[in-house]
């Protein structure tokens, strides 16, 4: 283990580590603890100057009331989540079929295929910018969410399929052939015996996907214009372009914002990081 | 697919290990040549012509290029990018260190770990805001410890000077964490015997560290540089929040220098933000180039 475990060092030196962990902790996160107190100051002390001292009281209530009474972002909400979800059945869905396919199969172009979809997946948006947001009007989708859904997914796939099918390449592939020898249909194959087995990899890329289409903003503010099909990251910038300096709204805001991934990603740990570090351990 | 099998047996099953790769990737190869390999060679076209997004497009070759030549805009989100990439590095190192700090094994460690790896969770557009907050003048926690400690206050989102950094600075808080969390893995995996054998030959500290940790860290090491490179050219939701690429521009990158140029109030102009894009593109092609030959030398070699 590296470092040495603390356990090893004298008791002082751990008891200064014990202290200096929460310090360190609320320093990281100075600027979320900022913001959440601000979340739940009352507007007059920001009026009186008090922007980060002790609030003199708790308007938690009154301030995100105010979010959702006064602004659209129950809405923004709504439509993330019309958003988010469509395009994460719809990406981890094809990414399985890909997944399989590139895992499993020997063919021409297996390699290149693959490559493909690792490499589109760094591509910069800036380049697919112009031609898709002409596709998506010339569909009749612009400003829906549906035109979101749609891009998402073809985006997405580039990832997930990088994922599924590293993932299907860790199964035992003697699985797949004693099946073929007894005569199993290659779609049975896919269903019935590697399906099951991806439980794990679709449980990560689910809640990966969730928090990076959630998270998108570059899109959300190419593809829509009108509040009706706004996802909330978008919607969270217009409305700070109106609550001039009302930072106790803009804060609860932002933290109204930010809940659904971070839930998602504390109901999901485990799932979520080992996605995200997915090849950081082996080649 | 039973269907197929009863119409025709014999064809089907001769070809199905041929086939049957090709049916399980058509519907997400068709999404991605839609909307990812397609547009890709259409922007290329694009740049070629003057192009308000709606009329005809008239063909002017290099045009575009040639102006983007002149437009001092151009040069000063070139220069941006390039300092946003070489910054953005630090989050590397700064990554390691935290991981290193966290990686013990004392009550509550996990929460730590995850609350540590909290600001990569949240949205872009959220950091921003935060750090517009805590950058603002007369009342930003920054810019009051700024005035604690040097007397004066600097309005950093305002002044040429300063606005990039500090943009930058908030883009490294969840790069870190993502950082972080990477090399917590790869340590969390390295080969225990290698370690204490070194330290039984007396190995310890930085040397131990640089000599025989980092070396099993590599593959963490390379999937924080990809993310990272990729990340730092890919900037846009922090400057626009932040700062829409002011004052005067200042702190344009070139991804949102192309959006503005393709999308702006003053009128559209598509041909002349699909050149930029191009010019983006090919930046980061280089990187990309460099990533995949490594990631099919693996390949090749697994």
């Amino acid at each position: 283990m590296f470092p040495t475990p603390i356990q090893k060092a004298s008791p002082f030196v751990q008891a200064g580590y014990k202290l200096l962990l929460p310090l360190a902790l609320f320093l990281w996160l100075l600027p979320l603890i900022g913001v959440a107190v601000t979340s739940v100051r009352p507007a007059g002390d920001l009026a009186a100057g008090n922007y980060f001292g002790i609030p003199s009281g708790f308007a938690g209530v009154e301030n995100y009331t105010a979010v959702f009474r006064d602004s659209p972002i129950g809405l923004y909400i709504l439509n993330s989540f019309k958003v988010t979800i469509p395009t994460v059945i719809g990406a981890v869905a094809l990414s399985c079929l890909t997944g399989f396919a590139l895992a499993v199969y020997k063919f021409k172009g297996n390699l290149i295929l693959f490559f493909m979809f690792v490499a589109g997946n760094f591509i910069p948006f800036q380049i697919l910018m112009v031609p898709v947001r002409d596709l998506t009007l010339k569909l009749g989708l612009y400003d829906t969410t549906m035109g979101l859904v749609l891009f998402h997914v073809a985006f997405q796939t580039g990832f997930c399929t990088l994922f599924m099918r590293n993932f299907i390449k860790g199964l035992p592939f003697a699985l797949i052939e004693s099946a073929r020898v007894e005569g199993v249909s290659e779609w049975r194959i896919f269903r019935y015996i590697v399906l099951p087995l991806m439980r794990p990899a679709i449980a990560a890329l689910s809640v990966l996907i969730f928090t990076f289409v959630w998270n998108d903003y570059f899109w959300a503010t190419v593809l829509v214009q009108g509040q009706h099909a706004m996802p909330v990251t978008a919607g969270l910038n217009s409305l700070n372009g109106q609550w001039v300096a009302a930072w106790h709204l803009v804060s609860a805001g932002s933290i109204v914002a930010a809940l659904p991934p971070v839930a998602m990603f504390f109901l999901m740990q485990r799932h979520f990081i080992a996605g995200l570090t997915l090849g950081a351990t082996k080649g | 697919m039973t269907q197929a099998v009863s119409s025709a047996p014999g064809f089907w099953k001769k070809n199905q290990q041929k086939l049957a790769p090709w049916l399980f990737l058509a519907p997400g190869l068709l999404m991605f040549v839609i909307y990812v390999l397609v547009p890709i060679f259409q922007s290329i076209w694009i740049s070629f012509h003057d192009w308000d997004g709606l009329g005809e497009k008239v063909w002017i070759g290099l045009g575009n290029y040639v102006e983007l030549i002149d437009d001092e805009d151009f040069y000063t989100s070139l220069k941006n990018n390039i300092i946003w990439l070489v910054l953005y590095l630090l989050s590397i190192p700064a990554g390691l260190a935290v991981a290193l700090f966290l990686n013990q094994t004392v009550t509550g460690i996990r929460l730590y770990k995850s609350l540590f790896f909290f600001p990569f969770v949240i949205s872009q557009v959220v950091v921003g805001l935060m750090f517009t907050w805590f950058y603002a003048p007369d009342f930003g926690l920054f810019s009051q410890l700024l005035k604690w400690l040097t007397g004066e206050e600097v309005a950093v989102l305002a002044d040429e000077r300063y606005v990039t950094y500090g943009i930058i600075a908030a883009g490294l808080w969840p790069q870190t964490a993502y950082c972080m969390i990477l090399y917590l893995t790869g340590l969390n995996n390295i080969n225990p015997e290698q370690v204490e054998a070194a330290r039984m030959d007396g190995a310890k500290g930085a040397k131990l560290l640089w000599f025989v940790v980092l070396p099993q860290l590599a593959p963490a090491t390379f999937i924080a540089m990809v993310v990272t490179v990729i990340g730092s050219l890919r900037s846009f939701d922090l400057v626009s929040v932040m700062t829409a690429g002011g004052p005067y521009g200042t702190s344009q990158v070139l991804s949102y220098f192309m959006y503005e140029q393709a999308l702006s109030e003053y009128g559209y102009r598509m041909g002349y933000g699909a050149a930029i894009a191009v010019i983006l593109f090919l930046i980061m092609m280089i990187f990309i180039t460099l990533f995949i030959v490594r990631m099919l030398s693996q390949e090749r070699n697994a």
